[in-house]
């Protein structure tokens, strides 16, 4: 995926003089600097994109952020921030000229208090390890990317991640109350606090989702919600994607608020049942999936009104998890997507745009027609509840021109959902994937505004470079024209 | 007026005042100007389009005009059976929508439902430099570029005029009720903590004078199960529902008079606060009103000490009033807002000091 290669600044110092200088700050076993292991820093999760970074540093404690982070600046050289490297956006893929700032080794759980509903985490903690270290005290961390088992939550931060049970429980924004940031410049700052409503902007929800753009984490304080006593799955088949998607809106308009609401195509059914057995109804255009929580007075009382509604709605058959093992069946499948696609395909692109819900059908249609346009096959899967979509595209990258194909292929998928009234992400970030796509969803104007917040943290431009915003300069490159209301921005301009 | 003729008002005044280095202060209906710091600057009256641009109860957002009435919004969404959760103080019958976002006040429900700033799907603004910029959208999931909308909440008017606002709206609960109980403050803030780290549909929470009121919200089979482990007394309906309106409008008794109102923001389990007033506790202990004649800086400190902060809400010496209501901010925090409202508003135009001297 050349095409996505930003413009980057050139670095103005030799590698051997910065090996030199971090050496000085860090111990020698916080330093990466053989091409053999820095070969495992190449890419994170977003395995088209490749490069090799110049050193990776893997501090263990905030004095040696800070260190890393001076130097870097003293000597104008890129800092690249990676937690455990499943982004999947292209957020963590190296800077040639540039150091990759691992949190790996900020692993620690300083704390959890059960009364305050907290936990004081190192950026480099996982995901599904603070729920782990909460659930003797009935707490749980609410965000569970799918990649929980894996993913950091200072990534996380990064990338505002969600998960199955957003609608509900909301999204990393909503769960993190606190961080303590190390700017480019090695200034620590506190942003947010563990009461509410700290004063002054909220820097907080600024830096939650700013893919490694504004400074390193290295501490979170997370928010930590009662474990609900029960939880059943309602798993509901339809013949038509149109009734599915109007279940789903007639189960918001009742007033509900399900814990998890998913759908997945036929197609899917089918990829993930040869792989997980959970008996799904095959036949069906789209399953969805239902899920209720809390005490079991209320989730007895949900699920009653969730079966009528989708019965009203003309499911063609319903269930409702029995028992707890019943219930994970049912997830099963939803949560084996990804290695289903991978086990019918060579190669899989995943998408990540969000539309409002009542396009679904909508952008279903069309998806179709472009998989047949494009020669490709394509899994979808959804979550329904708040709009994201991702779809997965099935490729063999030995054939010629599929790869090609795949973007081009994803390329329209997150044009249509701007186009929709959504937007090109939900949760994986912009990263180098989509920048291109950046123009299409922004006008100048706003790309010079996210610029401008940029430099507030990071005046050097030295932190996670190239990412997440496209220079102007590039979106006139690229053709890709943000047009509002049907005028072109500065049409006094020549074009092409 | 058409919008587009109003925002090319609004980009006239603009424009003219980064140009001779004037200064403009907008604002709705004024409800909220004894909040922050003083007024300063040519008064710009931001509810020339009013109105909701677009309201899908189904998709679970509402945009509107900032001048809209919040009243008018909220009684829309009611007729759907919605509402904004987390239950924006009016502080006047005419406030309107930009103001609420502007002040970034969250009512009684915030404990539960999140914050104002938790709800704020999008903004649209104009910025220092007359540009109209679009930020967010009306989905829930929505990663692209930085979260420049929750940034404008709280703001106070100083990074730029904000147009409309759309906002994430929730199902009002199938039932409600308020539970009594007769509880010394203490008492309450350890009964509050442990009824809030338990499964339990706690809506919200206010404590005064020996008497602790507590909101479920829900389904009714879990409110008759959670009234059950709670105790006390269930307060009679129509009274309940006036009570926490009155709460979170500032209309009982705790918040008449003169007395310097202070709002002291404390982490979950902070203890009773060693200072002499009246207090009113809110959000499990949370948030705090004090009615105190203490000094600013002896009780800044001891807030900070407990890891909370303190604003001069209402009232107040004029002294204390001019060296800063909200909590002064760490130097490198500062330079941060300082380079921001740069960068939103290079030449200082909007609402100068109404949130920071330095802003």
């Amino acid at each position: 995926m050349s095409t996505a290669t930003q413009a980057l600044p050139e670095s103005v110092t030799d590698t051997a003089t910065l090996i030199a200088e971090l050496a000085r700050e860090l111990p020698a076993d916080c330093l990466i600097t053989d091409t053999g292991r820095l070969r495992a820093y190449e890419c994170d999760g977003l395995m088209l994109m490749r490069e090799m970074p110049l050193v990776v540093a893997l501090p263990a404690t905030e004095a040696q952020v800070i260190a890393v982070l001076r130097t870097c600046h003293r000597l104008g050289v890129p800092v690249v921030p990676r937690g455990a490297g499943t982004g999947l956006s292209g957020g963590a893929t190296p800077h040639a000229q540039g150091v990759v700032l691992s949190t790996a080794r900020l692993n620690r759980i300083v704390s959890v208090d059960r009364l305050a509903q907290q936990a004081v985490v190192q950026p480099g903690v996982r995901n599904l390890a603070v729920s782990e270290a909460a659930a003797p005290h009935g707490l749980y961390y609410a965000p569970d990317p799918s990649s929980q088992i894996a993913c950091s939550i200072g990534g996380n931060v990064a990338e505002n991640s969600g998960g199955v049970h957003c609608l509900k429980y909301g999204l990393t924004v909503h769960n993190v109350l606190r961080v303590r940031l190390v700017s480019m410049a090695g200034e620590v700052m506190e942003i947010g606090s563990e009461a509410p409503d700290s004063p002054g902007y909220d820097l907080l929800a600024l830096t939650i989702g700013s893919e490694g753009l504004l400074g390193v984490v290295t501490e979170v304080t997370v928010k930590l919600v009662p474990k609900p006593r029960v939880a059943r799955c309602v798993l509901a088949a339809f013949d038509d994607i149109r009734r599915a998607g109007q279940a789903v809106a007639d189960v918001i308009a009742a007033g509900i608020i399900p814990a998890g609401l998913e759908m997945m195509d036929q197609a899917t059914t089918a990829a993930v049942e040869q792989f997980v057995h959970a008996g799904y109804p095959l036949d069906a255009t789209a399953i969805l999936l239902c899920e209720s929580d809390g005490t079991a007075e209320e989730v007895e009382d949900e699920i009653a009104r969730v079966r009528a509604l989708l019965d009203a709605a003309g499911a063609t058959e319903i269930r409702v998890s029995s028992d707890e093992a019943e219930r994970l069946r049912f997830w099963a499948g939803r949560k084996a997507a990804f290695p289903a696609a991978g086990r019918i395909s060579p190669d899989y692109y995943c998408m990540d745009g969000t539309i409002p819900r009542k396009r679904l059908a909508e952008m279903l249609e069309a998806m179709n027609a472009m998989s047949a346009r494009y020669g490709l096959r394509c899994l979808n899967v959804f979550h329904a509840g708040d709009g994201n979509l991702h779809p997965l595209i099935l490729f063999d990258s030995n054939v010629p021109d599929e790869l090609h194909r795949a973007e081009a292929f994803g390329v329209e998928i997150l044009e249509l959902s701007v186009a929709l009234g959504g937007t090109i992400t939900g949760e994986h970030g912009v990263g180098l994937e989509k920048i291109n796509q950046m123009c299409t969803q922004f006008a100048p104007d706003e790309l010079d505004m996210f610029h401008r917040v940029k430099a507030a943290f990071d005046p050097a431009g030295l932190m996670n470079p190239g990412k997440a915003v496209p220079t102007l300069h590039r979106c006139a490159e690229m053709g890709r024209m943000h047009v509002h209301h049907g005028e072109l921005p500065h049409p006094e301009l020549p074009r092409f | 007026m058409m919008t587009t003729s109003f925002h090319a008002v609004l980009r006239e005044q603009v424009l003219d005042a980064a140009a001779r280095g004037g200064t403009l202060r907008p604002h709705g209906s004024g409800s909220k100007d004894f909040l922050a710091q003083a007024l300063a600057g040519t008064p710009l009256d931001m509810r020339g389009v009013q109105g909701v641009i677009a309201y899908e109860p189904s998709e679970l957002y509402i945009t509107a005009h900032a001048g809209t009435r919040i009243a008018d919004i909220e009684a829309l969404l009611a007729s759907h059976q919605q509402m904004l959760a987390f239950e924006p103080p009016h502080f006047g019958a005419s406030a309107t929508l930009g103001g609420v976002l502007a002040s970034g006040l969250s009512g009684p429900r915030r404990v539960a439902a999140g914050s104002l700033r938790d709800f704020v799907l999008g903004v649209s603004l104009m910025d220092g430099q007359g540009r109209v910029l679009r930020f967010g959208g009306q989905v829930m999931k929505n990663v692209a570029g930085f979260d420049v909308s929750r940034l404008i909440a709280g703001s106070f008017g100083t990074l730029g005029l904000v147009l409309d606002v759309t906002l994430k709206v929730l199902p009002v609960p199938q039932a409600e009720q308020t539970r009594v109980l007769e509880l010394d403050e203490t008492e309450a803030l350890v009964r509050l903590r442990e009824w809030g780290a338990q499964p339990l549909p706690l809506s919200a929470s206010a404590w005064h004078d020996g008497r602790l009121c507590v909101r479920l919200s829900g389904a009714q089979v879990a409110i008759d199960a959670a009234a059950r482990l709670i105790g006390g007394e269930a307060a009679d309906g129509c009274a309940a529902t006036g009570y926490w309106q009155s709460l979170r409008e500032h209309l009982q008794g705790f918040f008449a008079g003169d007395a310097p109102l202070w709002r002291v923001a404390l982490p979950p389990v902070a203890p009773r606060l060693p200072i002499d007033g009246d207090v009113l506790l809110e959000w499990h202990g949370m948030q705090r009103w004090l009615r105190s004649d203490a000094d600013a800086d002896a009780l800044r400190h001891v807030v900070s000490a407990l890891g909370g902060h303190a604003t001069l809400f209402r009232g107040g010496r004029a002294l204390d009033r001019e060296l800063g209501v909200f909590e002064p901010l760490a130097p490198e925090v500062m330079a941060v807002h300082r380079r921001l409202k740069q960068a939103f508003d290079p030449s200082g135009v909007f609402s100068p000091g109404r949130l920071y001297a330095e802003l």
